[in-house]
């Protein structure tokens, strides 16, 4: 019987107790295409994906594949009907090779010995086929991450499974990788494979998908064929509103120096070699500095080494014209340094604590929440917190004495956002601040980021998403392998001369070690002999 | 949602029922072991053990005989305390049992050997206990040395010192120490009246009023002040507390060197009542930091909790004693203490699976609707 359609969800609904997760969606699959599924976090994305793995049963809906009714009870279930997945966070053995962590779960043994030379040509074969460049016998750890991924596919290839899951395959890609992946998945549709893509990268979609299911507040909203749609009604299906891109913010002159960094060198947990190299730059009252780069160029240690997380190795830092080199992470917080964290489950939020607790937690201390004897003025953190809550619009089920835990990400950025921006601080230091977020909280937060650089205070933002790269900031400095190797001018540089510079093919890192260097280098020494 | 499941998702109910159902389960499998051995007097052994003091029909004599068990109850809630304490700061304060050691052996030396004043004794006892705490946070802070490998060896170096403190001063035909009563009445912990009310009971001190002060006192500084907010902050998160600044180092050492001071308090509490004398050869630490691990975690993790908890713990130990002898051998006291109080730490566990069968329950419901 032919059937267009290789898998086909239909009439999905899935409740739990208090919120409808899935409601009636129906998404259907067609052979050798590319589908994306777009949606906001908590959408509904995860629950639908949940249930074709067979981690929960629907309460309504069939699913059927090639128009054949299926039962699927476990992720064993799904992997016999030849549905594999890339996870957002790939599953890998760090210290196995490429190789192993292939067969792993499917090893060829003849009398109880691996058969590795069957699998090394069958992989070499695959990866031949599709386009997949990698080394089987790298150690995972030893890898870039396009490798690591392209490792996950051909994990699913090697399994011969026929409708491929790529969730938020993009997040950790350079310009260069996404572009490649973008191959990848169309060599793989021509090759008959169904591929499904979760996203909620627009472009991303415009550019590789054939069609597009979108799902908002877990309700159906519609399927479109991409070439027949625009990125704007697209964003309006997702959030139920129009959505503005464009970061809108006005020429400003920057003020004086607040943040100024010289020769700032810290070691690496990772390696021997130092992880940050020798940083200077400055940021100055009123601009929004954006520190861009691949992740794992040293943004994250150049950040610790900022706020006191991590001592440094060599240079200073001067705030406002206040030496805090050796200042405590405290003394730095109230000498006027916000910061949001990287990580806010690791370093921004204690999960355990309630919102209120959590939104005193860089200033219990003050005389406003703690008495002289020392005992926590409970009704004064109340109001404090629901002042913030009202003021930035954290949403939680039960206000204030909500646990941090049981926060939506975007809630959770919120609430660290609120406590960071209400210190009024003369710098900010936001560190990927919109990871992991919708459409509408992006739009926000970059909008309290422009605020805050309108209002004179100075910002200095490390992204990895190339989207907040181009139109957030007031420049961009840009990181490769611990050190500054160009400075850039958003509104006259292009995405491909960024990806340039992020991959260390521009800039100081293409030219030898020290003696030859690009002219953004050269501009750079020279702002820190002027000193 | 209907009323009986709000009730049921309460953690404090929770809490109350999870205790609840690992006491019945101790007991049941303390029956079930008692039946193996010898079915014939199962039944009345449990009995005996749940009766205790009850088993005397005179009321003043069962009065005495609480007393006793009240006594050891100071000393359980004090080590229960110390576990619990750490515990909310993310610390697992194993230590205790060693801490508790040197308290006694500490207290009663000052006592005995230096003929010291019992506020003396005490203050030493919980000096001593509390650098050993403060050992074990050091290392753990700046040298990443897990809390419980060096609790645990920490506690054979105090049980050896402490034994070896003591052999100075025991009686020369026993292997136990002399009578504080014989030798320094002034060591003796003031009874304040608390004798009369138990029917002369002379080991009746103000060690109980005061344990259950400082658990309330353990209670209000978690919950209720700065210093309790960054430890348990530290606790939860120590990554998040050495964010915004709080000293996570300092803390973790600070919250051990309270769990000490709380375990080697407890000890000279006891002790220093003369009910019971350090017998010199053991080669084992006391039982008393352990099962006030036990203690904790029935008591759900609460210092209010701990205190009924600690009661209900002793009161079994004690019970024990009673077992017929010509029916069972004379560890089988110990033994079915021990089973019941093993599976008292099976709290958080209970909850679990309570928690896991309300929301299949929820589930199943949404299901219908």
């Amino acid at each position: 019987m032919d059937n267009q359609y290789a898998i086909e969800m239909l009439g999905i609904t899935k409740v739990f107790p208090g919120i409808i997760a899935n409601d009636d969606i129906t998404l259907q699959l067609k052979k050798g295409e590319i589908h994306a599924l777009l949606g906001e976090n908590g959408a509904g994305k995860s629950t639908l994906m949940s249930v074709l793995f067979g981690l929960y049963q629907p309460e309504k809906g069939v699913i059927k594949k090639d128009g054949r009714e299926v039962k699927i009870q476990n992720p064993n279930d799904a992997n016999d009907l030849g549905i594999g997945m890339v996870h957002q966070h790939f599953k890998l053995v760090e210290c196995f090779s490429v190789l192993d962590n292939i067969i792993l779960g499917v090893e060829p043994v003849k009398g109880g010995f691996l058969q590795k030379k069957e699998a090394r040509e069958r992989i070499l074969e695959l990866s031949g086929k599709y386009g997949l460049k990698v080394d089987p016998d790298a150690l995972i750890e030893d890898i870039t991450v396009g490798m690591q991924q392209r490792t996950e596919i051909l994990k699913m290839l090697y399994r011969d499974n026929e409708i491929l899951i790529f969730d938020e395959p993009t997040a950790v890609l350079t310009p260069q990788e996404i572009d490649e992946l973008m191959q990848i998945m169309r060599n793989l549709s021509a090759e008959g494979k169904s591929i499904l893509f979760i996203s909620h990268k627009l472009n991303e979609i415009m550019a590789v998908a054939d069609r597009c299911t979108v799902l908002r507040k877990g309700k159906y909203i519609g399927t479109v064929n991409v070439k027949e749609t625009t990125k704007e009604e697209l964003s309006r299906m997702m959030v139920g509103r129009d959505v503005e891109f464009a970061v809108h913010k006005e020429d400003r002159t920057p003020g004086d120096v607040i943040l100024h960094v010289d020769g700032l060198t810290v070691a690496s947990k990772l390696h021997k070699n130092n992880a940050v190299r020798n940083v200077s730059f400055d940021v100055h009252a009123g601009e929004i500095v954006c520190i861009a780069g691949i992740d794992g160029n040293g943004q994250t240690e150049l950040v610790y080494g900022l706020t006191g997380l991590e001592p440094l190795k060599a240079g200073s830092v001067t705030l406002k014209g206040k030496d805090i080199t050796h200042a405590s992470i405290r003394e730095r917080s109230i000498s006027g340094m916000s910061h949001i964290p990287e990580d806010r489950h690791k370093h921004g939020l204690v999960l355990d604590y309630s919102l209120e607790d959590n939104m005193i937690l860089q200033r219990y201390f003050e005389p406003e929440f703690t008495s002289r004897g020392g005992t926590l003025r409970r009704s004064n953190i109340r109001s404090y917190a629901n002042r913030l809550i009202e003021q930035y619009d954290v949403r939680s089920g039960q206000g204030a004495i909500t646990k941090a835990r049981s926060m939506s990400g975007g809630n959770q950025q919120k609430a660290i956002i609120a406590r960071e921006l209400d210190k009024k601080p003369d710098l900010l230091i936001a560190v990927q601040p919109t990871r992991g977020l919708d459409v509408g909280a992006i739009e926000y937060i970059h909008k309290q980021l422009v605020t805050q650089r309108d209002e004179g205070r100075a910002v200095l933002l490390v992204s990895l998403e190339l989207d907040e790269v181009m139109t957030v900031p007031d420049r961009i400095l840009v990181m490769y392998e611990g050190e500054i190797v160009g400075e850039l001018d958003p509104r006259t540089t292009s995405v491909e001369e960024l990806g340039l510079y992020m991959s260390g093919a521009a800039g100081k890192g293409a030219a030898s070690d020290s003696a030859a260097a690009g002219p953004d280098h050269t501009k750079e020494q020279e702002e820190v002999l002027h000193e | 949602m209907n009323k009986k499941e709000s009730i049921l998702k309460k953690p404090a109910m929770q809490t109350f029922i999870s205790s609840l159902a690992c006491i019945v389960l101790g007991l049941l499998a303390g029956f079930i072991v008692l039946t193996f051995i010898d079915a014939r007097g199962s039944g009345k052994a449990l009995l005996d053990i749940i009766r205790n003091f009850f088993r005397y029909p005179s009321a003043s004599v069962a009065l005495k005989y609480f007393g006793n068990t009240i006594v050891k109850t100071a000393p359980l809630l004090m080590c229960s305390l110390s576990i619990l304490f750490s515990y909310k700061v993310g610390l697992f304060n194993i230590g205790v049992a060693g801490q508790y050691a040197l308290g006694a052996g500490l207290a009663l030396y000052a006592a005995l050997g230096w003929q010291l004043p019992w506020y003396v004794c005490v203050l030493l006892a919980c000096a001593a206990s509390s650098l050993l705490g403060a050992i074990s946070g050091f290392l753990k802070s700046y040298c990443n040395v897990n809390e419980v490998i060096s609790g645990i060896m920490l506690n054979w170096l105090s049980l050896y010192t402490a034994n070896m403190l003591l052999t100075i001063v025991k009686e020369t035909t026993s292997p136990y120490t002399k009578n504080i009563v014989n030798v320094n009445q002034s060591a003796l912990l003031p009874n304040m009246g608390l004798d009369k009310l138990f029917n002369n009971n002379q080991y009746m001190t103000i060690a109980i009023p005061l344990a259950i002060i400082l658990a309330i006192l353990v209670w209000f500084i978690l919950e209720k002040t700065k210093f309790g907010y960054e430890l348990k902050a530290t606790g939860y998160n120590k990554h998040a507390a050495r964010y915004c600044g709080m000293k996570e180092k300092r803390n973790t050492i600070l919250t051990l060197i309270i769990g000490g001071a709380l375990a080697g308090l407890g000890a000279a509490m006891f002790y220093l009542t003369g009910y019971e004398q350090w017998m010199c050869t053991q080669s084992s630490v006391p039982g008393m930091g352990f099962n006030g691990i036990a203690a904790a975690f029935l008591g759900g993790l609460h210092p209010i909790g701990a205190i009924f908890s600690s009661l209900f713990i002793q009161h079994i130990t004690e019970g024990g004693a009673y077992v017929d002898k010509t029916l069972y051998c004379s560890q089988i006291s110990d033994l079915i203490s021990s089973i019941i109080i093993y599976l008292c730490g099976f709290v958080l566990f209970m909850k679990l699976f309570l928690n896991k069968w309300l929301t299949r329950r929820d589930e199943q419901k949404g299901g219908r609707s």
